[in-house]
């Protein structure tokens, strides 16, 4: 629902603890009881999962906004 | 609210009132409609408003005697628009064949006796239902009696056009029909199962049944069943409003069912729709070239120009917020109903809700008082209570009101050396939190010309929480405020903030609470007040001082001792606007109450002034120089340039506030600062552009510092493989902050941060 192609720039992030860059994947996401997977990038081995800010911003601020209207 | 508040509500509303010529007809012909077509020169569409409501207007278009001019607002400001002319123009222009759906035929038989108006309408009407109509004329030509009365306008060829007109649609027309035997009504409901009779253009002969003479007006039925009657007045409306109220009883009557239910707003109806007149120009009505033809298209464009289109929306005009949403409050009662009503789906008048700054200006200026202010609370308390109020709503504000209740702000103490007092300043959380070096020099002014001592209360009022609809937290909030105000021996409040002041008035009945600015006005004004202060200024009322001119008036003395000139806003008094922060506007719908205030700060190119913290801010936030009446009085711990200080940002309205508190303590309780305040566990180098953003996302230095705090502490955090700065995230409440920083010095630089609310876990 809220998936969105990360930007180069936002996929040259890389996960400090364990030094390697991070890939696209499914992680859970959840809001007012409501929970569903979707596609952000994150640490292949810790799991470490970053929110860019476009989708902090955009798609995510929306679903957002339409859960709290349910 | 249930049913019947949502119609008192929607009752209150006038809007949807018909316009007085619309309700002066007797027929509700929306002239409205129709000249508004007119005025935009879609001839074709004012037609067919026309013939939505009146008869066969092709010849009433040309008779009507328009009754709906004598109540024409235009009247006040020039002559009644001339309707009827109008009307005459458009379908001597735009004839109208008749012409109607086939319905169903009924298989029951109705005869109409005369072919005046109220006879032809009543055909109209009937024919279009379904039923069998045979029209009777008594005389040899039919019409001939309606083109006597109206020589002048009418043509028999015309007249004869549109009886032919209803024949096509199957009327059966008779002539030369004899009437004058007294068996006639009698004898025609043996054929016919209802018989109309038109008084317009038929005499009933004395020899008929004396009830079938008697008619009873509006139902237009006689003393004998099945006999129906009317058109006896001499205006033409009037006897086509009365044929078509027969065909509508003919039609109950016929069908079984009730001749009287739901026609209470037939005829010529009150209205309370008001419409202002205010910067209307005084137009008399265009001038016929030609009298006998009536008024050419092009005039009858201009007479429909002078039209107002006569409408409410006093209450829309004077608020962006009501503009916004596109409507009326009718409409929004009624949006705010099906919203708490709904089931499933998606609220969507949640943010109509919460976008109201609960300022009372609608009410102030609406004819009958709807207060869209209660509304909207009622509404916001109701999905509190559900738990349907969306979280991110009014989530900052309360957070702010929850730090100005806590040990970084609140403070209570009798005037040093004594343990009860007989005055407490309550100088209210924003001004503390906007301009912290006001407050010790007006305490100690206060104390100065008070005849008692005066004890000091830092603290919330409560508003963001009444304002959310938060109303058992509100509630806590009033009975801790009453506990601290019991322990210092009930003293009269003094209220720095006018919002403080309305909260303790309107809430808070036992605790005795003035303004303090009535207080300065009458007593020695500080030395050098008003010092190096001579250009006017324009005085922006906070909405909160709607209904308290007793305030208003003070800060006008004021300014008079000090020699300030000043100019009113315009609206202002009682009809003052809001500057967006009301009602926690500004959280739940930020770009209009920016869109609010900067309408407001348009009003006047002098510096305003102001004396709420909220308003000078919000003023600031559009650039709009503003001063705060603290400012001129004690102009010694105001900055060089008071009216252009920038609005103070979030953060550091925590840090004014905690400094206030702490400086206060140890300069004049002679006390040790308070635990948990002031202590910063790093420097944070923040660049202004990456300020703004943290202000516009409404993230604070305190949570930057929990999100560094977390990652460098093992936390874990992400690194750009080009620019090498780090990114974290740390969960606080219900938002997750983003940080993007890198080490600078002893601390950290900052170069972005957002914020989201969803949680993410992985997988």
């Amino acid at each position: 629902m809220i998936t969105e192609s990360a930007t180069a720039q936002e996929m040259k992030w890389t996960c400090d603890q364990c030094r390697c860059a991070l890939v696209a994947g499914q992680v859970t996401v959840s809001y007012m009881g409501h929970r569903f997977t979707t596609e952000l990038p994150h640490c292949p081995r810790c799991g470490l999962v970053m929110v860019p800010e476009s989708i902090a911003l955009g798609k995510m601020a929306e679903v957002e906004q339409i859960l709290e209207d349910k | 609210m249930d049913q019947s508040e949502l119609h008192q509500w929607e009752e209150r509303c006038i809007q949807d009132q018909p316009p007085q010529c619309t309700a002066a007809c007797p027929l509700h012909v929306d002239v409205r409609g129709f000249i508004g077509r007119i005025q935009a020169g879609r001839w074709a569409e004012a037609v067919h408003i026309l013939r939505k409501t009146m008869p066969l207007p092709d010849l009433l278009g040309r008779i009507c005697d328009a009754p709906c001019e004598t109540r024409c607002i235009r009247s006040q400001c020039g002559d009644a628009i001339r309707i009827g002319a109008l009307e005459r123009a458009c379908v001597r222009s735009h004839p109208s064949p008749l012409s109607a759906p086939a319905m169903p035929a009924r298989n029951k038989a109705v005869a109409v006796v005369g072919t005046g108006l109220s006879s032809l309408t009543a055909v109209w009407d009937l024919i279009r239902k379904g039923y069998a109509i045979t029209l009777m004329e008594p005389g040899p030509q039919p019409g001939a009696e309606l083109v006597q009365q109206h020589r002048a306008l009418l043509s028999p060829g015309l007249v004869q056009g549109q009886i032919d007109g209803l024949k096509t649609l199957g009327v059966q027309l008779q002539v030369n029909v004899s009437i004058d035997h007294e068996d006639f009504p009698g004898d025609l409901l043996k054929t016919f199962q209802a018989v109309y009779i038109g008084l317009d253009s038929v005499q009933p002969a004395a020899v008929w049944p004396p009830e079938s003479r008697r008619v009873e007006a509006r139902l237009q039925q006689t003393g004998m069943a099945g006999i129906f009657a009317g058109g006896t007045p001499p205006s033409a409306v009037w006897q086509a409003a009365q044929g078509r109220w027969a065909a509508t009883t003919i039609d109950r009557f016929l069908q079984k069912v009730s001749l009287t239910a739901g026609r209470e707003k037939e005829g010529p109806l009150d209205s309370r729709l008001f419409t202002s007149l205010k910067g209307v120009a005084q137009a008399p009505a265009v001038v016929m070239t030609n009298p006998a033809a009536g008024y050419s298209i092009e005039e009858a464009k201009r007479e429909a120009d002078r039209c107002l289109q006569c409408q409410c929306l006093e209450c829309v005009k004077s608020c962006a917020y009501l503009e916004t949403f596109g409507a009326y409050p009718r409409k929004y009662a009624r949006e705010i109903y099906n919203n708490a009503s709904l089931v499933m789906g998606a609220r969507t008048a949640n943010k109509l809700i919460n976008s109201c700054s609960l300022c009372g200006l609608c009410e102030t200026v609406c004819p009958e008082d709807f207060a869209m202010q209660d509304l909207c609370l009622q509404a916001r308390q109701a999905m509190v209570q559900k738990g349907k109020m969306p979280p991110s709503a009014h989530e900052f504000a309360l957070l702010d009101m929850e730090f100005s209740r806590s040990e970084r702000f609140s403070l209570a103490r009798s005037a040093p050396g004594t343990d009860r007092c007989r005055y407490a300043l309550f100088p209210g959380c924003q001004l503390c939190a906007a301009d912290p070096d006001k407050i010790k020099p007006l305490y100690e002014h206060l104390r100065s010309v008070q005849q008692g001592d005066v004890g000091l209360i830092l603290g919330c009022c409560g508003a963001p929480a009444h304002w959310a609809g938060r109303q058992s937290l509100y509630r806590e909030v009033c009975d801790a405020l009453t506990r601290q105000w019991q322990d210092m021996g009930r003293p009269h409040l003094i209220a720095a903030c006018s919002t403080c002041y309305q909260m303790f008035r309107q809430n808070l009945p036992e605790i005795a609470v003035q303004s303090v600015w009535p207080i300065l006005a009458h007593s020695p004004l500080p030395s050098a007040a008003g010092n190096g202060f001579s250009s006017p200024v324009a005085v922006h009322d906070p909405c909160t001082t709607r209904h308290e001119p007793h305030i208003q008036n003070a800060v006008r003395h004021i300014l008079d001792r000090l020699g300030i000139a000043y100019e009113e806003l315009s609206p202002g008094g009682e009809k003052t606007e809001c500057c967006g922060f009301g009602g926690l506007m500004s959280n739940a719908a930020p770009d209009l109450a920016m869109e609010v205030v900067r309408r407001r700060s348009r009003l006047s190119s002098h510096d305003y002034l102001t004396y709420c913290a909220m308003c000078r801010d919000s003023m600031a936030a559009v650039d709009k120089r503003t001063l705060h009446l603290l400012d001129l009085l004690f102009s010694s711990a105001a900055p060089a340039d008071p009216a252009g200080r920038k609005r103070t940002g979030w953060s550091r309205r925590r840090d004014n506030r905690s400094r206030l508190k702490n400086g206060l303590l140890a300069e004049v309780w002679n006390e040790a600062p308070a635990a948990g305040t002031g202590h910063q566990p790093f420097e944070l180098h923040i660049p202004p552009e990456v300020g703004d953003v943290l202000e516009s996302r409404r993230i604070l230095v305190e949570d930057l510092q929990q999100v560094i705090q977390h990652a460098e502490a093992g936390g874990r955090r992400l690194r750009h493989v080009e620019s090498r700065h780090f990114k974290a995230a740390w969960r606080s409440g219900h938002v997750t902050f983003w940080v993007e920083y890198a080490p600078l010095g002893d601390g950290y630089e900052i170069y972005n941060a957002y914020a989201h609310r969803m949680e993410v876990s992985f997988p």
